[in-house]
């Protein structure tokens, strides 16, 4: 059975092209605006949709995105209403991959079967969570697995070759590799290293692999777009929606169409990327 | 609760970091090299008799241990029951309990090669001890604490700029220990190549709770052998306060096995466990995943964390160590808690009667003692550990007393 990223990610090779995927907080700053936005992305540009489930204590994250988070929090998110946001997505979108990326506490307490049964309905294709390593793989991943999700990993600049394969093993979907040792939104990637990289870990693995970290803008999209399969952008757009919120922390009334503008910007790039990734 | 029956306690964690359900390795995947490498190299630290003897040298000529296990005659008077003995973790160098783990996690960072040292911290013991060690072996060295704890234990502060550490100041969440904690971990994660995170308490991904319960194990080793001393028997029990449980755990591992010996843990119940506003994980908490472990936390319905409240700055952390969730569950180890004024109260009782100012820490124990030592006979041989010196708390007391004037 192929699930929405894989009929995506193939679609695509077959193009010639990268992917681009976004990411935003749900419920930044509040439901119905993140739920707008959500669906305005596939129109901008955006390939996969990566959905942030905020959490109070973010351990890998930097303060855009922390930021991101509390904002969603003090709006009163929680997962039950992420989930609520997919399923309206879904309602007239049923192509566009939706991962949901955070930390695990929040999906252990809402119960791992049950929060696997309603993403799986609700309309959510991948689970990116950030704290739960290949050491603990019964907690989710192997569930999730077998749930039909995709359980996409993170490999990093300190996962060696030695350690590739443990990463490796169990993750379906997609690779994201995180192309800077550090916190999300930090300093732009080398990208000669990141092909490098990406080269590396597709001798271990014929899943696509997407860079994330430093992406900014259409230029830094289009280097990375060349030597990856796919293109995360997160800490950018949540700059450009914070910037966009008006004296009270609320939606204000260009912060759909500033953050969608980014995308489509950003899609350029990877669109008229050279690609030089082998296969 | 009936205590289970298994043959030991003292057996765990597992080869994958677990006490039962609880501990673990929740790290991103960026970390999770480093704490093999860190597991490997204090294994083999361990192993290795060198490292143990220079570590003894440190912890009797500089740290100045064996700490004393001194008899608090007038509490012991006042309360008409178990004769009452003091741990006196105080009287270390730096003042508390900490600097036992962080000699042994210091010397394991210039055994692995490691240039710089990040360290969190709630009341400022930990990062006092920290920023010493490194001035000692010439270590730079970054403490995350919270924004209020910045606040309330500045002699603290200055302690730690003086001896060459550099303090930041965490404001994001809750602006506490926790905080601070995730400040550190997102430092670790930027700066993997040359940098060691010294974890103060038995918290943390593994092998940090094993590893330091058994830096801070030399607390109830020496326990059990200065009771033998001085009254020929091991005790009948021991309390000791527990935030994230470094102290209460190098006081009780020892004693795990001795079925007839108490335990008692002593959690901060702030302005009282219904009120909401406390830091007692295990009486108000249920199990969750924070910090690379799983534990008791404090949360909402989403998973999301509760920031706790204790007038105690070492204390104000939503989690527990896994072994002490773990112990909790087993039923060796009986959890109670004391509130904000309660520790107050025996903060000012010890002082007036043993002429020892300790920490609001173990205050919190020792309000308890004050409770239990009455209902125990004479011949009852109590140790509350006195993880740490109150000089850093005066100002907090001050103001909590005049607050209450009003």
């Amino acid at each position: 059975m192929s699930t929405r990223i894989e009929a995506r990610f193939a679609a695509l090779k077959a193009e010639g092209r990268a992917a681009l995927v976004t990411f935003t907080m749900s419920g930044d700053p509040d439901c119905a605006t993140s739920l707008a936005l959500a669906k305005a992305l596939p129109k901008a540009g955006a390939d996969v949709i990566e959905l942030g489930m905020p959490f109070t204590d973010p351990m890998a994250d930097g303060p855009a995105i922390q930021a991101a988070g509390v904002r969603a929090l003090k709006g009163g998110q929680t997962l039950i209403k992420t989930l609520a946001l997919v399923r309206e997505f879904r309602k007239d979108n049923d192509t566009t991959p939706i991962v949901l990326m955070g930390y695990y506490n929040p999906i252990y307490i809402y119960g791992v079967d049950k929060f696997l049964v309603d993403a799986k309905d609700a309309g959510v294709d991948g689970l990116i969570v950030v704290d739960l390593p290949p050491e603990e793989d019964v907690e989710l991943c192997l569930p999730a697995l077998k749930a039909g999700l995709n359980f996409i990993r993170l490999a990093t600049p300190t996962t060696d070759d030695k350690r590739l394969p443990t990463v490796l093993n169990n993750t379906s979907g997609f690779v994201y590799y995180v192309s800077i040792t550090g916190i999300t939104g930090s300093a732009a990637p080398d990208a000669g290293k990141v092909a490098a990289a990406v080269g590396r870990i597709k001798r271990h693995t014929k899943l696509p692999v997407a860079v994330g970290f430093g992406v900014r803008n259409a230029e830094s999209a289009r280097a990375i777009a060349a030597g990856a399969d796919g293109v995360v952008v997160g800490s950018a757009l949540v700059d450009v929606l914070r910037a966009n919120l008006d004296t009270n922390g609320k939606a204000g009334p260009n912060l759909v169409k500033a953050v969608t503008d980014l995308v489509s910007d950003i899609a350029q790039g990877v669109r008229s990327a050279k690609r030089v990734a082998a296969e | 609760m009936t205590v289970s029956q298994v043959n030991s306690f003292r057996t765990g964690p597992d080869e994958r970091g677990h006490f039962g359900i609880y501990g673990g390795r929740f790290v991103a995947e960026t970390l999770m090299p480093l704490i093999l490498e860190l597991e490997k190299a204090y294994n083999e630290a361990k192993a290795d008799p060198a490292y143990q003897k220079e570590m003894d040298h440190y912890l009797a000529h500089y740290v100045g241990r064996p700490s004393p296990l001194y008899f608090a005659e007038r509490l012991t008077e006042k309360f008409g029951g178990a004769k009452i003995y003091l741990k006196r973790e105080d009287l270390n160098h730096t003042g508390a309990h900490k600097v036992n783990n962080v000699t042994g996690q210091i010397m394991l960072a210039k055994r692995m090669g490691k240039k710089r040292i990040i360290a969190e911290t709630g009341a400022g013991m930990h990062g006092v001890a920290t920023a010493t060690l490194c001035a000692k072996f010439g270590l730079p060295c970054i403490v995350y604490m919270g924004a209020v704890d910045v606040e309330r234990q500045q002699p603290n502060v200055l302690r730690m700029k003086m001896l060459g550490a550099e303090v930041r100041a965490v404001e994001s969440g809750s602006k506490t220990l926790k905080d601070a904690m995730n400040e550190a971990l997102r430092d670790w994660v930027t700066n993997v190549a040359d940098t060691f995170y010294c974890i103060g308490t038995v918290a943390g991904p593994h092998p940090y709770p094993a590893m330091v319960r058994d830096f801070q194990c030399i607390i109830g080793k020496e326990t059990r052998e200065q009771m033998m001393a001085a009254e020929g028997r091991l005790p009948d029990s021991l309390v000791a306060c527990i935030g994230g449980g470094s102290n209460a755990m190098g006081l009780f591992h020892p004693f795990l096995d001795d079925r007839s010996v108490e335990i008692y843990g002593v959690e901060a119940a702030g302005h009282g466990i219904p009120s909401g506003q406390h830091a007692a994980s295990v009486a108000g908490g249920r199990p969750g995943v924070l910090h690379g472990n799983r534990t008791y936390l404090l949360m909402d319905p989403d998973g999301q964390i509760i920031e706790a409240h204790s007038i105690s700055a070492g204390l104000d952390y939503p989690g527990i160590g896994p072994e002490h969730a773990w112990l909790n569950d087993m039923g060796r180890v009986k959890f109670l808690s004391a509130t904000d004024d309660e520790a107050v109260a025996a903060f000012q009782l010890c002082s007036q009667l043993e002429g020892i100012i300790p920490a609001l820490e173990p205050a919190h124990a020792l309000a308890r003692v004050f409770e239990l030592a009455p209902q125990k006979p004479k011949d009852h041989l109590m140790v509350v550990n006195l993880s740490g010196r109150g000089d850093k708390d005066l100002a907090s007391v001050e103001a909590f007393l005049e607050s209450k004037k009003k």
